[in-house]
């Protein structure tokens, strides 16, 4: 291991202390221990009325132990450094034990480092002033797009996490992971109507990616073109119909409609609807799904998950045919199963668990002009709020904020935000055409599990699923292409 | 099996807090702040699943952290950390006075006015040390009741995912530079049940149930909680579509409180002030039938949602936000209230860091007096809903569409679960439409509502 790193610098830590801590959270017998150091430093910025309203920074750090005995986690942390804090929180962590003491594993193994997100100057530490810039310049883009556009609030986020595991097999790994996020939201009004629009990314990057690759301007243009928009959406269609999923962000269908259902720990304890379905058809021929920890500077992207595993590109689906799950390291012990590194936590206060990274859709065949061309009645959805997945029934929803009606071939008017609701297990053998036009988002996605927040990414091609239940409020006299 | 814990030696505890506030806003007034604000927060928190009667996890740990506003005239910036070493909190007090340089002078920025701070007195029924007065095997010996009883209850119960015991306390001391100084403590359990119920043909339903209380001792039996989670979870066994259409649409209590949060959300002074929200501008309008009467009041006495003060200073009060379907009040914070030239309802959220935002005290819609078996009696053909997935309500435009599960109500009695459905409307017609209103309101956390009655919604499925 290097002696630059981070915790041993800047707390003074050694290889035969991590040793002794690890000692004491197996003293009460127990198969596996792990710590995590974690310090994060963050920044916070928001123009709203064209003023820079609130600035903030914080620094929050800690250390988590976690004991496995097997399918027992205990987990304690603390906020505070020092040996004595770790050594307590080591020893109630080791409670959940009941074994005599183990002998601990000495020689820590670092595996040969990646680097995803190579960065010089994190944007946590580049100047205030350019980060303020870049919201004043998102203000001013949006202000001037149109003159309905009367309300904007751009923010802006960014942290630095350096992180640091070292666990009892000989595990040890350190990251330093930034992350940076953009976020424009508008309001759009008529004497009549109000609509919103927003519009965001980011990902691993330096400040400079919002100077160069996606500008205040590209984010600030975008939330103001779908407000102005949604000011004259039409009501939403109700019931089944063939529904058109734009390539991009649209690909939280995946996360939702699968990629929950193929975590580890709920299929290790059959409560999701997909246990037990490996090798089985979960999709139609056209769809190939992957969960990649592995691409560069993604928001979803890590070097390592939070127990030292490496990511990787994990293939879930297979034309159709359902292969494997996403795993941390107690589901790949339990289940006898290949650690696919997708072992990831919100903070050295949160136990790890299977958590997706960036999923997505391999490309097609089909053009997208064909796929719209085919659809005679039905609903062309292009940008979505959040979803959500009961992972026990499959039923998952997710919610479109710009889409719009498919008339004979050719899409037509916008139409107000929906949800549309589906069944993970069977959606997919739904998807009878898969654009050559994979996108991936552009950076916005958090998802929320047991409480716990993790970055991700998603993406699909464009894609047409033959029935789906498109939640709208236009009545079925009036919405007469219905069924 | 767990004998003991390792006693909790937590020199967090310690008396300082104040002093540790009180000491950070006099080095910010020092630096050159014209006004400065720190909150401390502390806590400890503990919980335990134990999954087909075997403990799965088991997390116990305290933590803390500080956060500081400043003011320099009209600009403002905030900064938190969670080292409390001299060297660090010098360091997070710099760094906030450095970084209010690059805000903006707002007019309407700064802390509340002297006269306005202050704090209820009395003793609000907040604080029990009894929630952590059970021993470790004691605490997954309620999580264990609570699922076994949800097991033990119909064999089509097969798997689960888990009982559970949580406990937590917290400690939030406030102190401004106008020598507002302020503390309270809270403490909080609850027993759950996850229990998972199988059809013959292999379909599966989850649902839960919960108790929640701030003292042990007014925790309801984990064995009453494991019950009622596996007849939640019993009765969306075989669900199916419904078919589309126009129908009346019956709210749960535990759904119902996200209808009511959609008022909060329209009343809350920071949607209000831009312009946000389908409620803005309409203070002294009918939103709503004269059936409803919606309530927030942060000073009940024993309350999720009461504190003595809010995150700005200001003591807790009872505001009355819609009565008889008239909006009579927003919600506000300082900021918000000086926006829109009113005065704050004490309604302060404040975090480590950033400006306050808007928060509940007891926030709730006023209860009728119909049984909610008198309600489902009276409908022909409708929708009990039980669960929402999403979050689909568009707050600026008021359009509302959600995914959902529940029952099939057919001659006023529960016929099938229904399920992957959507549910479809607008916020500001939703509210005229409550044609009924429950008798059953309870507090499950800061926000309540008791079963209500919805016409004219579109039920979206087949």
């Amino acid at each position: 291991m290097t002696q630059t790193s981070f915790f041993f610098q800047h707390y003074g830590l050694t290889e035969q202390d991590l040793e002794k801590y690890l000692s004491a959270a197996l003293s009460a017998g127990g198969d596996y221990a792990d710590l995590y150091f974690e310090y994060l430093t963050s920044t916070s910025l928001m123009v709203d009325e064209s003023m820079v309203k609130s600035a903030s920074q914080g620094i929050s750090a800690g250390c988590g132990v976690r004991v496995i005995s097997g399918e027992r986690t205990g987990y304690a942390y603390t906020d505070d450094l020092s040996p004595a804090r770790i050594l307590h929180a080591a020893r109630t962590a080791a409670l959940i034990a009941s074994a005599p003491a183990k002998t601990q594993v000495v020689g820590f193994q670092q595996k040969p480092a990646r680097s995803l997100y190579p960065i010089v100057v994190p944007s946590v530490d580049a100047e205030i002033t350019a980060k303020v810039e870049l919201l004043m310049r998102a203000d001013a883009s949006a202000r001037g797009y149109d003159p309905r556009i009367k309300e904007v609030r751009a923010s802006y986020a960014d942290e630095l996490r350096e992180i640091m595991v070292a666990g009892s097999d000989g595990t040890f790994a350190e990251d330093s992971q930034p992350l940076a996020r953009m976020n424009v939201a508008c309001i759009a009004k008529t004497e009549t109507n109000s609509a919103r629009g927003s519009s965001g990314g980011g990902g691993r990057v330096a400040l400079d990616f919002f100077f160069g690759e996606k500008t205040p301007e590209h984010f600030a243009s975008e939330a103001s073109r779908q407000a102005v928009l949604q000011l004259d959406a039409r009501e939403a269609p109700a019931g089944e119909m063939e529904v058109v999923l734009g390539p991009g962000w649209p690909g939280v269908l995946l996360h939702e409609a699968i990629g929950h259902g193929l975590e580890a720990d709920f299929n290790r304890k059959q409560t999701s609807a997909f246990a037990g379905l490996i090798g089985k058809r979960v999709a139609s021929d056209k769809c190939t799904i992957v969960d990649n920890g592995t691409m560069p500077s993604r928001r979803g992207s890590l070097n390592v998950d939070d127990e030292g595993q490496p990511t990787q590109n994990t293939v879930l689906i297979e034309k159709g045919i359902l292969k494997g799950y996403l795993s941390d390291k107690l589901s790949a012990k339990l289940m006898g199963i290949a650690d696919t590194g997708n072992g990831r936590r919100e903070s050295y206060e949160h136990i790890p668990m299977p958590r997706m990274t960036n999923t997505y859709m391999l490309a097609g065949q089909d053009a997208p002009e064909d796929i719209i061309r085919s659809v005679k009645n039905g609903v062309y959805a292009v940008n979505f709020g959040g979803g959500q997945v009961d992972i026990t029934s499959g039923k998952f929803v997710f919610s479109a904020s710009e889409a719009y009606l498919i008339e004979d071939g050719k899409v037509t008017a916008p139409i107000k935000g929906a949800t549309l609701i589906g069944n993970g297990p069977d959606v997919l053998t739904r998807v009878s055409m898969v654009g050559n036009d994979l996108q991936l988002d552009e950076g916005v996605g958090t998802c929320g599990k047991d409480g716990q927040a993790v970055p991700v990414g998603v993406g699909i091609p464009t894609l047409k699923v033959d029935r789906l239940t498109v939640g709208g409020t236009a009545k079925r006299e009036t919405g007469g292409f219905m069924q | 099996m767990l004998e003991t814990l390792v006693e909790t030696d937590n020199p967090k505890s310690a008396t300082d807090l104040r002093e540790r506030a009180q000491d950070v806003v006099r080095q910010a007034m020092a630096g050159g702040a014209t006004a400065a604000e720190c909150v401390v927060r502390e806590g400890d928190e503990f919980s335990t699943v134990v999954r087909l009667g075997q403990v799965e996890t088991l997390k116990e740990s305290g933590s803390r952290a500080i956060g500081v506003r400043v003011f320099f005239g009209q600009r403002a910036a905030s900064t938190y950390s969670s080292d409390f070493s001299s060297a660090g909190i010098g360091r997070m007090v710099r760094s906030a006075l450095e970084l209010s340089k690059v805000t903006s002078e707002d007019p309407f920025g700064g802390i509340p006015e002297a006269a306005q701070l202050g704090a209820l007195t009395g003793d609000l029924d907040l604080y029990y040390e009894d929630v952590y007065s059970l021993s470790g095997p004691e605490r997954i010996e309620y999580a264990r009741r609570a699922e076994k009883a949800a097991l033990d209850y119909d064999p089509r119960i097969k798997n689960s995912e888990g009982g559970s015991f949580d406990a937590a306390t917290g400690h939030k001391v406030l102190a401004n530079s106008h020598g507002f100084v302020g503390e309270y403590r809270r403490s909080y359990c609850s027993v759950s049940a996850v229990p998972i119920a199988m059809t013959e043909d292999g379909g599966m339903q989850r649902d839960f149930w919960f108790s929640v209380a701030r003292s042990l001792g007014k925790l309801e039996a984990p064995e009453k909680v494991g019950v009622i989670a596996a007849q939640r979870t019993l009765r969306r066994l075989g669900g199916r579509k419904c078919k589309t259409a126009q129908m009346p649409v019956v709210f749960d209590p535990m759904v119902s409180s996200s209808l009511l949060s959609h008022i909060f959300e329209g009343v809350n002074g920071d949607s209000v002030y831009r312009g946000a929200s389908f409620l803005a501008g309409k203070l002294g309008e009918k939103i709503a039938g004269v059936n409803v009467n919606v309530i927030d009041d942060g000073t009940l006495v024993g309350g999720f949602g009461t504190s003595p003060f809010d995150g700005e200073g200001i003591p807790t009060r009872r505001t009355v936000v819609v009565e008889n379907g008239v909006l009579k009040s927003y919600l506000l914070n300082t900021y918000t209230a000086k926006k829109l030239g009113m005065q704050t309802t004490g309604n302060a959220a404040r975090g480590l860091a950033g400006t306050p935002g808007i928060g509940p005290g007891n926030y709730f819609l006023q209860p009728g007096t119909k049984t909610p078996q008198e309600i489902i009696g009276g409908i022909k053909e409708g929708l009990y809903v039980t669960e929402f997935l999403g979050h689909g309500a568009n707050l600026v435009t008021g359009d509302y569409s959600r995914g959902a599960s529940g029952m099939w109500i057919s001659g006023g009695e529960f016929a099938y679960p229904v399920e992957e459905i959507t549910v479809a409307g607008n916020l500001k017609e939703m509210f005229f439409n409550i044609s009924e209103i429950g008798n059953d309101l309870e507090f499950r956390g800061s926000m309540a509502a008791p079963t209500v009655r919805v016409d004219g919604l579109i039920v979206g499925g087949e």
